[in-house]
């Protein structure tokens, strides 16, 4: 069945107000958007919606007992909860380093969580 | 008291500061140094672990803290030196500069030119007049924004946010993510005062509810916060009697809004924008002190950080043209003026004399939101000189017009340019 849903593009900023027309899981025509990662981000999201997900890890011996991470791109949305206790359940030693792998593949998914700041020992 | 007198000193090293002293340094500023009050370098980017950093400087997504980082590591590179933990007491209209630090001492230092990046701090409860008992769990989003990703505190477990702003959305996705339960964020005006896409993704993800017209009336409990009411307002944000209602909480978060952090800037007689809360600046962003520029939250609060390390780079090249006295002061500067639904444009003032071939870019925010196409326009006098098509307005989004070289002939004559929004 052909629909239209409303959307608002999270790909930057601007937050462009998207109508997607689509069949299903199909995009028929993307408008409203201003650049193309409107358009990918509109077949994204009815199709396979995904988010970029920060959280921070414990850290031994650091100068903070945290260090941010992040994901390096977008990660599946229905597996948000199992991401965030996986990295519940790390532990980095100081120091870590900027861009510091935390996860690789994380849930089998292609997407790596790194380290977004350098931490120096205490 | 020690004396030394450097080219050009930075107050402050979050965004603003720290592309004011790599651009000061790649300027020609010899001796650049950066004080910084808190014990890191990058301000507040570092409890901004959050994505949406850079996309329009580095055409990338970065969370806060590596966005910072790369500035951070440049200004090292460049030899930019930092006293931190170090606070200012005092600038004087000749730059001079009081500090202290348990390193240092009292010490008095001397600058050329100096660029103020203090940034902004978060309005509070005492500052909205909020009504009800005084307990413990009411607290700014950017106070439990640092509690949760730097020290690792979590401020409560259930949560009422009051205000829309950007760090109040982002607070509400953080704390949902620790296991807190968001009960419902509140915004006092009929429109939402941040970003949409954080609508969207902080809040909208998680089945967060947004009541818009609606405040927080009372604050309930003696020793911790147990609940908030809230009512729903009109149009004067007056309280619509029979639409109480308690919501049970331990904590409330307050995203009420920004203030540019002056009190440095006053002392050194830097003139106040009542409608900003900044200085009053030129397209250099130098102030009506000279020698004294300004750059980042400190001048206007801006929505993205991007926009912060421009300001602050032409701001450290000002500064920087100033120390090495290669710039003449102002004559007949240009003022802006905000016109039909424009609550304020910043550069105040366009020095003639000083532009420069990327153009001048006019920031404005509107008054009122306007949900279909626009022209944002810029006038003087009778004369249109340029305008920028927008396919909405709103009040929480800055809008930036850019007055290029063509327009240049019309601003060197020009008394005043006037900016304003039309229905396309």
């Amino acid at each position: 069945m052909v629909e239209k849903t409303n959307l608002i593009c999270v790909s930057c900023p601007m937050g462009c107000t998207l109508e997607v027309t689509h069949d299903g899981k199909t995009v028929l025509e993307t408008t409203g958007n201003t650049c193309k990662r409107g358009l990918s981000y509109a077949k994204a999201e009815i199709s396979d919606p995904r988010r970029m997900i920060a959280t921070t890890v414990r850290v031994r011996g650091g100068e903070h007992p945290l260090v941010p991470v992040y994901t390096t791109a977008p990660f599946p949305k229905p597996r948000i909860r199992e991401l965030l206790d996986q990295l519940r359940a790390i532990e980095l030693d100081a120091p870590v380093q900027l861009d510091q792998p935390v996860l690789t593949n994380a849930l089998g998914t292609g997407v790596d969580v790194r380290a977004s700041r350098k931490l120096a020992a205490a | 008291m020690t004396q030394r007198t450097h080219d050009v000193v930075v107050i402050g090293s979050g965004p603003g500061g720290l592309a004011a002293a790599i651009a000061a340094r790649q300027a020609g500023a010899e001796d650049v140094l950066i004080i910084e009050r808190g014990l890191e370098m990058g301000g507040i980017l570092l409890q901004c672990i959050h994505h949406g950093f850079g996309t329009q400087t580095f055409q990338e997504d970065l969370p806060g803290p590596a966005y910072a980082q790369r500035f951070v590591d440049e200004a090292r590179e460049l030899g930019i030196q930092a006293m931190l933990d170090t606070m200012v007491l005092d600038i004087t209209r000749d730059r001079r500069i009081t500090v202290t630090s348990q390193e240092s001492g009292f010490l008095e230092l001397d600058a050329r030119a100096i660029v103020l990046a203090m940034g902004c701090r978060e309005r509070t409860r005492a500052q909205i007049r909020l009504p009800g008992s005084r307990p413990a769990g009411v607290y700014t989003a950017g106070t439990a924004q640092r509690f949760v990703n730097v020290e690792g505190y979590m401020p409560g477990r259930r949560f009422v946010i009051l205000g829309s702003g950007d760090i109040g959305m982002i607070m509400a996705r953080r704390l949902t993510f620790e296991g807190a339960q968001v009960e419902r964020v509140l915004e006092i005006m009929p429109y939402l005062s941040g970003l949409m896409r954080n609508y969207v993704q902080c809040l909208l993800d998680f089945d967060i509810p947004l009541q818009l017209r609606h405040t927080v009336s009372r604050i309930v409990g003696q020793r911790r916060v147990e609940a908030v009411e809230t009512v729903a307002v009109d149009e004067r944000w007056a309280p619509i009697p029979g639409t109480q209602e308690t919501i049970p909480c331990d904590t409330l978060l307050l995203s009420v809004g920004l203030i540019p952090e002056n009190e440095l800037s006053r002392k050194a007689g830097v003139a106040i924008d009542p409608v900003t809360g900044g200085p009053f600046v030129d397209d250099g962003f130098q102030t009506n002190v000279p020698g004294i520029f300004a750059a980042g939250n400190v001048v206007h609060v801006y929505d993205l950080v991007d926009w912060v390390t421009e300001a602050g780079t032409t701001a450290g090249r000002r500064a920087a043209a100033h120390a090495l006295a290669q710039r003449r002061p102002a004559r007949n500067p240009v003022q802006t003026r905000a016109g039909d639904n424009i609550r304020y444009v910043v550069p105040h003032t366009i020095d003639p004399e000083a532009l420069t071939e990327e153009g001048v870019r006019l920031q404005v925010r509107v008054r009122q939101p306007i949900e279909k196409p626009v022209w944002v326009e810029v006038w003087t006098g009778e004369e249109r000189i340029t305008r920028s098509a927008e396919r909405y307005v709103r009040p929480g989004e800055m809008v930036t017009v850019i007055l290029a070289q063509k327009a240049y002939d019309a601003v060197r004559k020009a008394q005043e340019l006037t900016v304003r929004v039309v229905e396309r």
